[in-house]
């Protein structure tokens, strides 16, 4: 019997039973979704429609298309990917580092979090796959595979390679602990199906939950499979990003060269992450009227997480001045000298405004439960990180060492298309997800449910008072 | 009498009228075929007496595999079967392996592990489980006692021992 404290917000409202959670959580895959489900569909088709054709576009003729330029070579690509990638960190940390120190209100998010990290990563791997032009050749190119050139194998001392294995490891780990986790939650969808005669859908969601019948033995093995998991990922998230920045801090570029870049990197990510998950939960919440379970606690605790990795970014961009006038390196020196009042000052102080000064907002409680605050400044901190690769990237590149090279980067139609064709696809995808999927965890809910529901939790408050 | 076939079927309401359940149904003499929850119960496999799971020791012997692996692979490659000078380095310097090395044993060790857990849980996507009771999954514990490892008790003792530590309910599960 576990204890819990009387002073702790309860983590789901609304005094729910465990059969309420099977109920609030399996009834969107049973039921037909709502009108609003089909028309951000149809948008979100649209805008992969477009994108599709961008794309295509770019393969059939060739990244000319794009805005690139021989001083700036890398540009929105990179900028996406690493956006993308960013974004994908939120879900593997809230279900493993947040699992290892057995932090309860992850329960109820972990599932659309992880969701929307597969997704992030899957639309993050489409920017180098297009970069290469013959996509199909990729794995040639990319894996360490026997072929006609000697064999002329991968270069291992690459970080571009690393960030191969790095990304497709941190995708398969992903989506097999997001697998994992929803295999007893089909089973429950599969038996309400056959309660209710529904004999196709019963069929369907046996055969996602493998057969699953839940003894106790398998529980058993399926809390050392989840824990493990949770073990091996908590490394894994910290080394994703910790690669991606390895693509820039291994070069000798000014503005790329420095060793703060792998924590910076995470640190970025995990805010990132979270930003995105706010903004995807409040409107999951709102739309399948899920607030007993997404509380305003659960909000907070999101937003907190925010300030905190906020700030290690804010240090982090003030660092990173600081060494450069300190390092006394002329190179470097310019290269910051230039970020700040260049002529990208205006995305450098976007970035300044959006990620350092704004999260800040959430040192007030009436901030950081507000659901509008939340949503508008979840949206802006994502803003923030995108200028924040786009000012690394593109600043440190379009002054060159020589001033005749020196240009600026102007996107084209496809670059802005194949940003939208991520996220037709992100959007298409979680949209999927929200209909077929149960989006809460209902296993790890129901575990909780009658300990740390708001009933109890009042029952508790009322017995304490008594006994002081 | 057969094996797995006929059974007398418990629920139980909660998990700790089911933990003390277990513990009482168990001091009686009856053995218990399994018990199947909605959710993991903490301390179900101690009451039950099972012994730990030897998975985490499937997931070590595969992230080691995977680490072998990895740097075997990329030793011989760069090392040996076709040297290349890059940056003036060493053929197979270890520190630049590093990353794939680590990446390579976390992905071995995390889908060993789960196809291990597949296989002794005996998981397939055409298998339907053999269900006692389809609440299971929503809100119920399901105690499932098979007849033919009771034969000394009655149906009727083995549904009063259920009744007395503390099952809603006590029914009757035949198959075929």
């Amino acid at each position: 019997m576990q204890v819990v404290s009387g002073v702790r917000d309860p983590l789901v409202t609304g005094g729910k039973t465990v059969h309420d959670v099977s109920h609030d959580i399996s009834r969107h895959v049973e039921n037909p979704p709502a009108k609003s489900w089909y028309l951000a569909m149809a948008i979100s088709l649209a805008v992969f429609g477009y994108g599709l054709y961008c794309v295509f576009m770019v393969l059939w003729n060739g990244i000319g298309l794009w805005g690139l330029n021989k001083t700036v070579g890398w540009a929105w690509d990179i900028t996406n990917f690493v956006w993308w990638v960013g974004i994908g960190h939120a879900g593997t940390l809230i279900s493993a580092i947040l699992l290892l120190f057995r932090q309860k209100w992850r329960m109820s998010i972990n599932r659309a979090a992880e969701a929307m990290t597969i997704f992030a990563v899957i639309c993050a791997a489409t920017f180098p796959l297009i970069h290469m032009g013959r996509l199909w050749l990729g794995f040639y190119w990319a894996l360490p595979l026997p072929n006609t050139f000697g064999s002329l194998w991968v270069n291992f001392n690459s970080p571009l390679l690393w960030d191969v294995f790095a990304i497709s490891t941190y995708f398969t780990v992903s989506l097999v602990f997001w697998y994992i986790g929803l295999i007893p939650d089909f089973a429950v969808i599969r038996d309400r199906a056959q309660v209710a005669g529904n004999k196709v859908r019963a069929a369907v969601y046996n055969a996602l939950s493998f057969g699953w019948e839940g003894g106790a033995k398998t529980w058993m093995r399926y809390e050392s499979v989840a824990l493990i998991l949770a073990g091996l990922s908590t490394p894994l998230v910290l080394s994703v990003h910790t690669i991606v920045s390895f693509d820039f801090a291994t070069s000798i570029i000014p503005g790329w060269h420095t060793t703060i870049f792998p924590p910076y990197f995470v640190a970025g990510a995990i805010f990132s992450g979270f930003a995105m998950v706010l903004t995807l939960l409040l409107i999951t919440r709102k739309v399948f009227k899920l607030e007993d379970y997404i509380t305003i606690y659960h909000i907070e605790l999101m937003n907190i997480v925010i300030i905190v990795t906020g700030s290690i970014v804010g240090v982090a961009y003030i660092t990173e001045l600081f060494i450069s006038w300190y390092s006394g390196v002329e190179y470097e020196g310019y290269a910051f000298f230039n970020r700040v009042q260049g002529p990208y000052a205006w995305a450098y102080w976007s970035m300044m405004t959006c990620n350092v000064i704004s999260p800040q907002l959430f040192w007030f409680k009436k901030i950081r439960t507000s659901l509008v605050a939340t949503f508008v400044l979840s949206i802006v901190v994502n803003i923030g990180m995108w200028f924040e690769r786009f000012v690394i990237i593109v600043t440190s590149l379009h002054r060159d060492y020589i001033p005749s090279s020196w240009t600026m980067f102007h996107p084209t139609m496809y670059d802005i298309g194949e940003y939208l064709f991520t996220f037709g696809l992100f959007f298409t995808a979680f949209l999927l997800f929200a209909k077929f999927f149960p989006v809460i965890n209902m296993a790890e809910v129901k575990s909780i449910v009658r300990h740390n529901s708001e009933n109890v939790s009042a029952d508790k408050k009322v017995t304490e008072k008594q006994h002081a | 009498m057969d094996a797995n076939k006929n059974f007398v079927v418990g629920i139980f309401d909660n998990e700790d009228v089911l933990l003390e359940g277990v513990e009482k149904v168990r001091g009686n003499g009856v053995k218990i075929h399994e018990v199947y929850s909605p959710f993991p119960v903490h301390g179900l496999d101690e009451a039950l007496g099972y012994k730990r799971s030897r998975l985490p020791m499937a997931a070590f012997l595969f992230g080691m595999t995977g680490t072998g692996l990895a740097l075997t692979m990329q030793i011989w490659m760069l090392g040996y079967d076709w040297p290349m000078i890059i940056g003036g380095k060493n053929f197979a310097s270890l520190p630049p392996f590093i990353p794939v090395t680590f990446e390579l044993t976390v992905l071995l060790a995390a889908l060993g592990m789960v196809a291990t857990f597949m296989v002794v849980s005996d998981m397939k996507p055409y298998k339907w489980p053999r269900q006692f009771d389809l609440r299971s999954t929503d809100d119920k514990h399901v105690m499932a006692i098979d007849l033919a490892l009771n034969a000394g008790k009655s149906i009727d003792d083995i549904k009063r021992i259920l009744k007395e530590a503390g099952a809603s309910e006590a029914n009757d599960k035949n198959f075929e």
